[in-house]
């Protein structure tokens, strides 16, 4: 059985954190570009150029992109061949999450109790943690900083069998409509349907961090997406919804069986700046 | 492009249209979901507030720590829609302009028509350029609460986008219709 140490851990977690907030995933600001040129409304081009500048800025400042660096969601698949040692793995991602806010000047926005007691943990922890366990020895570390602006604004909606396409191309289009300018257009967003309560949730928050250039590997799933972008775009919101074609960058479906008596839908908003950032331990 | 400096004047207030596109230099205050609540609670007992409210402006932001040498980190807007509820009776303390993005109830857009303020749109998502326009900082009020705190900043040439003027236009509303009906193929 293959061992790594949990310090090897915190040290990835620390750097990914870092990383993720200063620099622009690639496929994002490529996108951002084409969008860019292709956008008809001063305002919106204006604008749009303005955040590529952002990107460039930050990445050559080593600023944040964004000023909320988010609550470090951290997802974890594991391999089942894999034995760590040294401390607590727990421990050792929020060790991580501490390092890194910290030494690469974030925002601290993680309050201890969510009612009563919204008191700053003033270290960002903890971190929100997913685990997979999957075949194989290695580690797959993704760090997604999750702005809450945009958080905010996803939504999930238990529709049943009967509601269809129709059911769900309307609800996808009355979240977006809902999130206007409140998540920063323009938006990346993922859907999830199928599964259950819980589990639809997750699945959008997995589409939402797909490759830019990924479709679904069904065609019917494919064509949906392309058809909601579409939409989504002749919507009129733009970027900052000052009005402007550009009002989403990408979607992306993850689906999931389901139970005879249900269709859940869960759909999760990025801002442009959808951070992620993985390695594989 | 308007060259504002504030304190902004009512004369100026009462000019600037939805959709114009400010370009703002001078004094201003930070604050977000935390100090608003204190602010609103010295105002229910009669205390005095940590700044003086006439004509001033107020950015809803939580900056990033910045690095030695350096005055600001990043920040851009937040959310405004959770500052609804205590704007209105800031305005009503002579508070003449709100700095955010999103939506705004109608009692926000009825005070700013009441008092003849603005709600000023920042382009969210760029808070490392909006960052660059902060000359001088300074943590004025309420110092526990890091990022919440209430800031005295000294911007120059912030780029700005009236979203809601006095007229209770709303930018939200009429951006997307003017693209509609003139711009989208």
């Amino acid at each position: 059985m293959r061992e790594i140490n949990v310090d090897e851990i915190t040290k990835v977690i620390k750097n990914l954190c870092i990383e993720a907030n200063l620099f622009l995933p690639k496929d994002i600001e490529k996108v951002l570009q084409t969008y860019e040129i292709n956008e008809p409304y001063p305002l919106a081009k204006k604008n749009l150029s303005i955040l590529l500048e952002n990107a460039q800025l930050a990445r050559e400042k080593r600023k944040p992109i964004c000023q909320d660096t988010g609550m470090a969601c951290v997802y974890i698949r594991m391999g089942q061949d894999v034995h760590v040692v040294g401390g607590s793995l727990n421990e050792a991602i929020h060790e991580g999450v501490r390092q890194g806010y910290q030494e690469g000047y974030l925002r601290k926005s993680i309050v201890e109790d969510p009612l009563f007691n919204r008191v700053n943990t003033k270290d960002n922890t903890p971190a929100t943690i997913h685990y997979d366990i999957v075949e194989g020895n290695q580690i797959e570390i993704l760090v997604a900083p999750k702005g809450f602006g945009s958080e905010n604004m996803c939504q999930i909606k238990m529709l049943k069998p009967s509601d269809g396409l129709q059911g769900v191309t309307e609800f996808v289009l009355k979240v977006v409509e809902d999130a206007g300018p409140n998540a920063c257009p323009p938006m990346v967003i993922g859907v999830g349907i199928g599964g259950n309560f819980e589990t639809v949730a997750y699945l959008s928050k997995k589409a939402m961090m797909k490759d830019v250039l990924e479709s679904h590997p069904l065609k019917e799933y494919a064509n949906l997406e392309k058809d909601l972008l579409t939409r989504i775009n002749e919507t009129g919101i733009g970027p900052a919804g000052f009005g402007g074609k550009t009002t989403a960058l990408a979607l992306h479906i993850e689906t999931a069986p389901t139970h005879i008596a249900g269709m859940p839908v869960a759909v999760s908003i990025c801002c442009h700046v959808a951070r992620h950032k993985g390695v594989i331990l | 492009m308007i060259e504002l400096t504030t304190p902004l004047s009512k004369e100026i207030l009462c000019q600037l249209k939805a959709g114009d596109e400010v370009s703002l230099s001078g004094v201003i205050y930070t604050g977000r979901d935390a100090a608003h609540k204190r602010l609103v609670e010295l105002l229910e007992r009669q205390q005095p507030l940590p700044f003086e409210m006439k004509d001033q402006v107020i950015y809803y932001v939580g900056p990033t720590p910045h690095k030695e040498g350096e005055v600001f980190g990043s920040g851009g807007p937040t959310t405004s829609g959770r500052m609804d509820t205590y704007a209105p009776i800031l305005m009503k303390e002579g508070l003449c302009a709100m700095i955010g993005k999103g939506y705004r109830s109608a009692s926000v857009k009825q005070a700013i028509k009441d008092y003849t303020g603005v709600y000023f749109g920042a382009l969210g998502g760029a808070g490392a350029y909006i960052g660059e326009c902060v000359v001088q900082s300074e943590v004025i009020a309420f110092s526990d609460l890091g990022a919440e705190a209430i800031r005295r900043l000294v911007v120059k040439e912030l780029p700005l986008t009236v979203v809601i003027d006095c007229f209770g236009n709303d930018l939200y509303e009429l951006g997307k219709k003017d693209y509609l009906e003139h711009f989208k193929k």
